[in-house]
């Protein structure tokens, strides 16, 4: 109950009007008025249709939107969602914006939707993204009721995904995240997810939310913190989701939300995940992904580029980092032609490793170790659209698969380094 | 005459006595403290080296750039010069208070002046560590950004952003000490002004080629995105 010092004296006191609740839908927020319209909609009928029992809430965390997002939220009457759907609210369902700053951070709007879950006592909860144009409601009873029915603490999802969508995940978060705490979670960075109140409450008291250096990726931290916690988790399966704005070019900030707290946990996780070899398969309902692979049109050669460039401009801060033998691979691979071009799975994972290892005694500032690994994750980029530029949806599952044991594999290697800087 | 020469050498041989008796506990006194000042300076050696090394104080001094200058002047790690350094300090500061006792004319005044230099001496060396080590982080967040962004020559940035701070830190660090305050000004103004010249030839003249294709490059790069998928990392 401390959290209430955090909350506005006016989002209080909504959240006492609205009293205890069954299902709580959390909407992080930023300017996202081309897509908020649809999705509360979807959300409303997600409600009517499987929980129509339930005591409902949608609660909207807005990082200072100018558009009028939060207006839309709340300004969405039910009865927009009834005409010609045979749905019936049986139970008033409120929505409720709060705004928690000017401008948006994902750690406190799930702080904010955290704390309203706990003030709620909701049972179930779910976040949803607001960049999706292609939500369903059936998304949120697929998140909410592995944790209403069955008793998990954290649903995961899986999308259907283009086979070079989401490589930082494919390449690095994935494989390393199930290599490290040997769960194998296919979106450990998700922006929809469902979660118990319980464990809900328990993140929000162990969290270190005044830690400035945390930053974002709260996400991530939310699974990690359920892996370790030993909370049950599943997977879910979705289905495809578009973005509205597609955010390619903003790689080092995915670094940053991403590889950063996944470096900074390992810490702390020290005594778990040195003692975990290898990886178990968890529950998942529905497949665990799936491969679209239309053409896309890829610049290869300005990847490379940058991967060549990169090398060389930061052979400095790389000599910080990186061990001589990795740095000398680096430099001969970016010496390579376009079509020898190959970044292997082993010297990747290397890198990666010794980044971790880097990362934690901050040889260099920390930022700028995460900085730093854009370039060579370009280059592992382009050899993965080269390996399965031509495979089948089996042929890619392959690589990812043949990628993550090899990061299994290396796991000595890390342990290795991790304690010869000590 | 001979008993006068005897008397007055007889004079003179006392008065040396005197002398030397009157001198010679202040010189006992100057040798004690030497000593004492070698054992203190010693002590405050080992310690300063511990600490020195439990803060990680070489990998402070290697993010600052500083451990790159020692190993081109064939010095020793940068936790080994500071207590080294401390210690002479020390050693030196007893030594001259044990002058002092003995009490000579004109070199008081001189000592004094030095015990008066110490504190700004320890500002300006704080100043040049901490100019150091902010020269070598934001040249390097420069070189870092420059990479990402795919701007051209990143290097000549960083070094940019580097020389410039240094000229900045230099500049204050004499200012500090109150060595050639007015030719430090000059000197920093000059080398500030013809830095910005510069660059604002190279970029005019000297980098009419690489600003054409740095255009270039961009509006061919932007024409060729349009018929390009983006990448999401995520």
């Amino acid at each position: 109950m401390a959290e209430e010092t955090f909350l506005t004296d006016d989002f209080l006191r909504q959240l006492i009007n609205v009293g205890e609740v069954d299902i709580l839908v959390g909407l992080p927020t930023h300017n996202n008025a081309k897509t908020i319209g649809s999705i509360v909609k979807t959300i409303q009928e997600g409600i009517l249709r499987w929980f129509p029992r339930e005591r409902a809430v949608i609660i909207n965390a807005d990082g200072g939107s100018r558009d009028g997002t939060p207006e839309l939220v709340t300004g969405i009457s039910i009865d927009d969602v009834r005409p010609g759907s045979n749905l019936n609210a049986l139970r008033t369902l409120h929505a409720i914006s709060t705004r928690y700053g000017n401008s948006p951070e994902s750690k406190t709007a799930i702080r904010t939707i955290l704390s309203a879950a706990e003030l709620l006592q909701a049972k179930a909860c779910v976040v949803m993204s607001p960049e999706s144009s292609t939500i369903e409601g059936e998304w949120l009873a697929k998140l909410l009721r592995p944790v209403r029915n069955e008793g998990y603490d954290l649903v995961s999802p899986a999308y259907r995904r283009h086979k070079f969508e989401g490589l930082l995940i494919t390449n690095l978060l994935y494989p390393m995240t199930r290599a490290l705490y040997g769960v194998r979670i296919r979106e450990p960075y998700a922006q929809e997810f469902g979660f118990s109140g319980r464990f809900g409450g328990e993140f929000l008291t162990q969290n270190k939310w005044a830690d400035a250096t945390d930053g974002d990726g709260t996400e991530l931290r939310f699974t990690l913190a359920a892996i370790t916690g030993q909370h049950r988790t599943c997977q879910v399966f979705l289905g495809q989701k578009e973005y509205i704005e597609r955010r390619g070019s903003d790689l080092v900030p995915a670094l940053r939300q991403t590889v950063g707290p996944l470096f900074s946990a390992m810490e702390p996780d020290f005594p778990m995940w040195s003692a975990v070899a290898g990886s178990q398969p968890g529950p998942t309902l529905g497949p665990d992904h799936e491969v679209l692979l239309d053409p896309m049109r890829i610049n290869r050669k300005r990847l490379r580029e940058m991967f060549s460039t990169g090398v060389s401009e930061l052979a400095s801060v790389f000599q910080s980092i990186l061990s001589p033998s990795t740095l000398e691979e680096l430099r001969a691979i970016a010496g390579m032609d376009e079509a020898d071009f190959h970044y292997s799975a082993e010297l990747w994972a290397k890198t990666i490793y010794e980044f971790a290892a880097s990362y934690q005694k901050a040889v260099i500032s920390r930022d700028h170790i995460i900085q730093s690994l854009a370039p060579l994750f370009r280059g592992r980029a382009l050899t993965f659209i080269t390996e399965n530029r031509n495979g089948s949806a089996e042929d890619v599952e392959k690589n990812i698969e043949i990628l993550c044991l090899e990061f299994e594999r290396l796991k000595p290697y890390l342990l290795q380094m991790w304690k010869s800087r000590e | 005459m001979r008993e006068m020469i005897i008397s007055e050498l007889s004079q003179a041989a006392h008065e040396l006595a005197r002398g030397f008796a009157h001198y010679l506990p202040r010189l006992i006194v100057m040798l004690i403290l030497g000593f004492a000042g070698w054992a203190a300076a010693y002590v405050v050696k080992i310690l300063l080296r511990s600490i020195l090394r439990l803060i990680h104080f070489d990998r402070l001094s290697e993010n600052a750039g500083a451990s790159q200058l020692l190993t081109k002047a064939a010095l020793p790690p940068a936790t080994e010069v500071v207590s080294r350094f401390v210690f002479w300090l020390v050693w030196l500061g007893f030594i001259l208070l044990g002058v002092s006792v003995l009490g000579i004319l004109g070199l008081q005044e001189q000592i004094g002046r030095f015990f008066f230099f110490l504190p700004r001496l320890f500002v300006a060396m704080f100043l040049m560590f901490f100019g150091l080590l902010a020269a070598s982080f934001f040249s390097r967040a420069a070189l870092l950004a420059a990479v990402n962004a795919n701007v051209p020559s990143p290097k000549l940035l960083s070094l940019a952003v580097r020389s410039i701070i240094i000229v900045f830190v230099l500049s204050v660090v004499f200012e500090e000490l109150g060595l050639a305050e007015q030719t430090m000004l000059v000197a920093f103004g000059i080398a500030f002004g013809a830095l910005m010249l510069g660059l604002a030839i190279a970029f005019g003249i000297g980098g009419r080629e690489l600003a054409q294709q740095f255009l270039e490059k961009r509006f061919v790069r932007e024409k060729k995105e349009a018929n390009e998928d983006e990448l999401s990392p995520l």
